[in-house]
């Protein structure tokens, strides 16, 4: 589905990703863990195709195709999806008409909004106003409708209280199309500070990021035990930890 | 490059000038009847507001350079003459005329207290809620001429009334000069909502004088809305909250084209206790120069009032210019502002490409967005002219 080699990508003349290769298949999922600053957004914007992200080397190939050069909504086109960390808010422009925008069916964000409760915010001038975890039912909201292929995910859960991250969840699940079994189709790619999505959506693979590098490549639940235990930098060191199997 | 006058010469005609250059509205006959307009004449005067089957309206006013073609009120609530009927009917109106304005304010009060083409006098009756709105007109159909109107509108104790007022140009004038005196007067516990469509020639000078008196728990709601070329319009309504829980509400949004000089905005003077105010503008510029002021004065306490100016900047060579002024004089007030002006984000156009739009859907929604402001009962060929200027967005990008 995904395929990331060698990507090297400059943000106002600051090198910020240096050499990154990452392979996501079908129906997979993984997480990217990883300190702020160490390039885990940066990563996100650069596969979106973000301005300001500047690919010095290295390319990306969605689907067999290389979009490193396509505009973000091309991108969108192919199957692309991402959920914002933080989100612009747009003055005067409802929640309602967005999601009438991106549903492929014409019902389908109304419907998305009553089955997460969240139909009192069709009215809403989009993200005016939310609180942490309103945005990221909002954008996860905007995101079912559009029903991408790759789900990239910045951070779904921080500022989110106990019981909206079971909701959340939830989204992500559907999004991810976790309860199907076989033949899974859709893919993520999660960045959690906490972990704490582990305990709500299986992963099958994590990563770390540090310095703009990815060091360590394995079972989500290992690494993030190790990194509670050790720290982001020893996970650097051991990066013989899954020798030997491929990224 | 000295920005404040390269492109903008405000100054190139001085008020005097301006009042010498146009020929007084009265001297040029106007139709005897809305019966002689032409086709073009009807659909331009629909996209002001004004509808001439007078479908869905309480009453219709249409004055037509100096004269009066049309005064019907189908309701029993409302009272509605020309000016010139009402002053001889109620002896002068001496509450009402110039009680709210000086005329020697400036040349333009001082000439519509002089040389007068007439206005109209709206009386909401006492307790009476007019459920259709009024439509009133003021109407240029010749080049060259200057328009001096002097309105009374009061709303009198627990009466509701809803104006549209569409002041307009024949499709064809290009030169003009319309002066406005406007006197509203809501009385206790009394709602009156003021829509104005402004759509004027390229070349036109539009200069209202407006004062307005709110007394205790009445409530003014004005919308403002111009958005065809215009040479220069300067507006700035004052309303005073004389009583307590006294409400004034200003939106307004504002086009401002290349050659547009568009000085605009309200002041709200809140002088009882429990009055609050809103004055929310959105302005555009393709080129044109924009003003967008605000003053809110807190001189009682336990007052609520916020002033928003947002602004975008559409082509070169546009100027907005936010003047957001609050002024307290008492401790226990809540008074706030919120002022921005510039282009449209990048950030914002590529979370909704991000979305699946591209670059010119991603603008068009921004700015219908930015452009929705809420205004009841507006007829659909406005609609349509705020879908314009989304549309035009494109060509400045």
């Amino acid at each position: 589905m995904l395929q990331v080699e060698d990507l090297w990508v400059e943000v106002q003349g600051r090198e910020i990703l240096k050499g990154i290769d990452l392979r996501i298949g079908p129906g997979e999922t993984h997480c990217l863990f990883g300190k702020n600053g160490s390039g885990k957004t940066t990563l996100l914007m650069t596969l979106m195709g973000f301005s300001g992200y500047n690919v010095k080397h290295g390319r990306i190939l969605f689907k067999g195709e290389d979009i490193t050069h396509l505009p973000i909504n091309e991108r969108v086109k192919l199957g692309l999806g991402l959920s914002f960390q933080r989100p612009p808010t747009l003055r005067g422009v409802k929640l309602k008409n967005l999601l009438a925008l991106y549903s492929k069916e014409s019902d389908a964000g109304s419907e998305l909004a009553l089955a997460y409760n969240f139909e009192d915010f069709l009215g809403r001038q989009v993200n005016l106003g939310f609180s942490g975890g309103e945005i990221k039912k909002s954008e996860l909201l905007q995101l079912l409708a559009q029903s991408p292929d790759l789900s990239l995910l910045d951070e779904p859960e921080s500022g989110v209280d106990i019981e909206n991250l079971d909701v959340i969840c939830q989204m992500i699940r559907k999004l991810l199309q976790k309860e199907v079994r076989k033949n899974r189709q859709k893919s993520g790619l999660i960045i959690t500070h906490t972990g704490l999505i582990l305990n709500y959506v299986n992963a099958d693979r994590g990563h770390v990021m540090l310095n703009g590098q990815i060091y360590c490549h394995g079972n989500p639940r290992d690494i993030f035990e190790r990194i509670k235990n050790y720290g982001y930098e020893e996970c650097a060191k051991c990066r013989l930890f899954e020798q030997g199997s491929k990224i | 490059m000295n920005y404040s006058e390269n492109h903008y010469n405000t100054n190139e005609l001085s008020d005097e000038d301006l009042l010498e250059t146009f020929t007084p509205a009265s001297e040029v006959e106007g139709p005897k009847d809305i019966g002689e307009f032409e086709e073009e004449e009807i659909e331009r005067l629909r996209q002001t507001g004004i509808d001439l089957t007078g479908l869905n309206r309480a009453g219709t006013f249409i004055q037509t350079n100096g004269s009066v073609q049309k005064c019907d009120c189908e309701s029993q609530g409302v009272e509605l003459l020309p000016i010139t009927e009402a002053l001889k009917k109620y002896n002068g109106l001496k509450d009402y005329w110039w009680k709210l304005i000086s005329p020697e304010k400036d040349s333009f009060t001082s000439e519509a207290d002089q040389e007068l083409d007439n206005g109209y006098f709206i009386r909401a009756l006492p307790g009476e809620k007019v459920i259709y709105p009024l439509q009133t007109c003021l109407y240029m159909r010749n080049e060259n001429i200057a328009q001096r109107v002097h309105n009374i509108v009061i709303a009198e104790e627990d009466s509701e009334l809803h104006i549209i007022t569409g002041c307009s140009t024949h499709p064809h004038l290009k030169s003009g000069l319309h002066i406005g005196i406007s006197e509203f007067y809501v009385k206790k516990g009394a709602k009156l909502t003021f829509t104005m469509v402004h759509n004027w020639g390229e070349n036109v000078y539009v200069r209202p004088r407006t004062g307005i008196r709110v007394e205790e728990d009445g409530v003014f709601l004005s919308n403002y809305i111009s958005l065809k070329g215009v040479k220069s319009i300067q507006t700035f309504p004052t309303a005073t909250l004389a009583g307590p829980n006294a409400v004034a509400r200003f939106n307004s949004v504002i086009v401002a084209h290349e050659g547009s000089d568009i000085d605009t905005g309200a002041k709200v003077i809140l002088k009882a206790p429990g009055s609050r105010s809103e004055i929310i503008s959105r302005t555009i510029s393709f080129g044109g120069r924009v003003v967008a002021r605000g003053h809110l004065i807190g001189l009682a306490s336990n007052i609520k009032a916020h002033l928003e100016c947002q602004g975008l900047i559409l082509a070169e060579h546009g100027v907005i210019h936010a003047i957001p002024e609050l002024e307290a004089h008492v401790a226990d007030v809540d008074m706030s502002h919120e002022a921005a002006v510039g282009r449209i984000a990048k950030e914002e156009i590529e979370y909704l490409m991000a979305r699946g739009l591209n670059e010119e859907e991603a603008t068009s929604t921004i700015v219908r967005g930015f452009l929705d402001v809420k205004i009841n009962g507006l007829p659909p060929e406005l609609n349509k002219e705020l879908q314009d200027v989304v549309e035009e967005c494109h060509k400045g990008m």
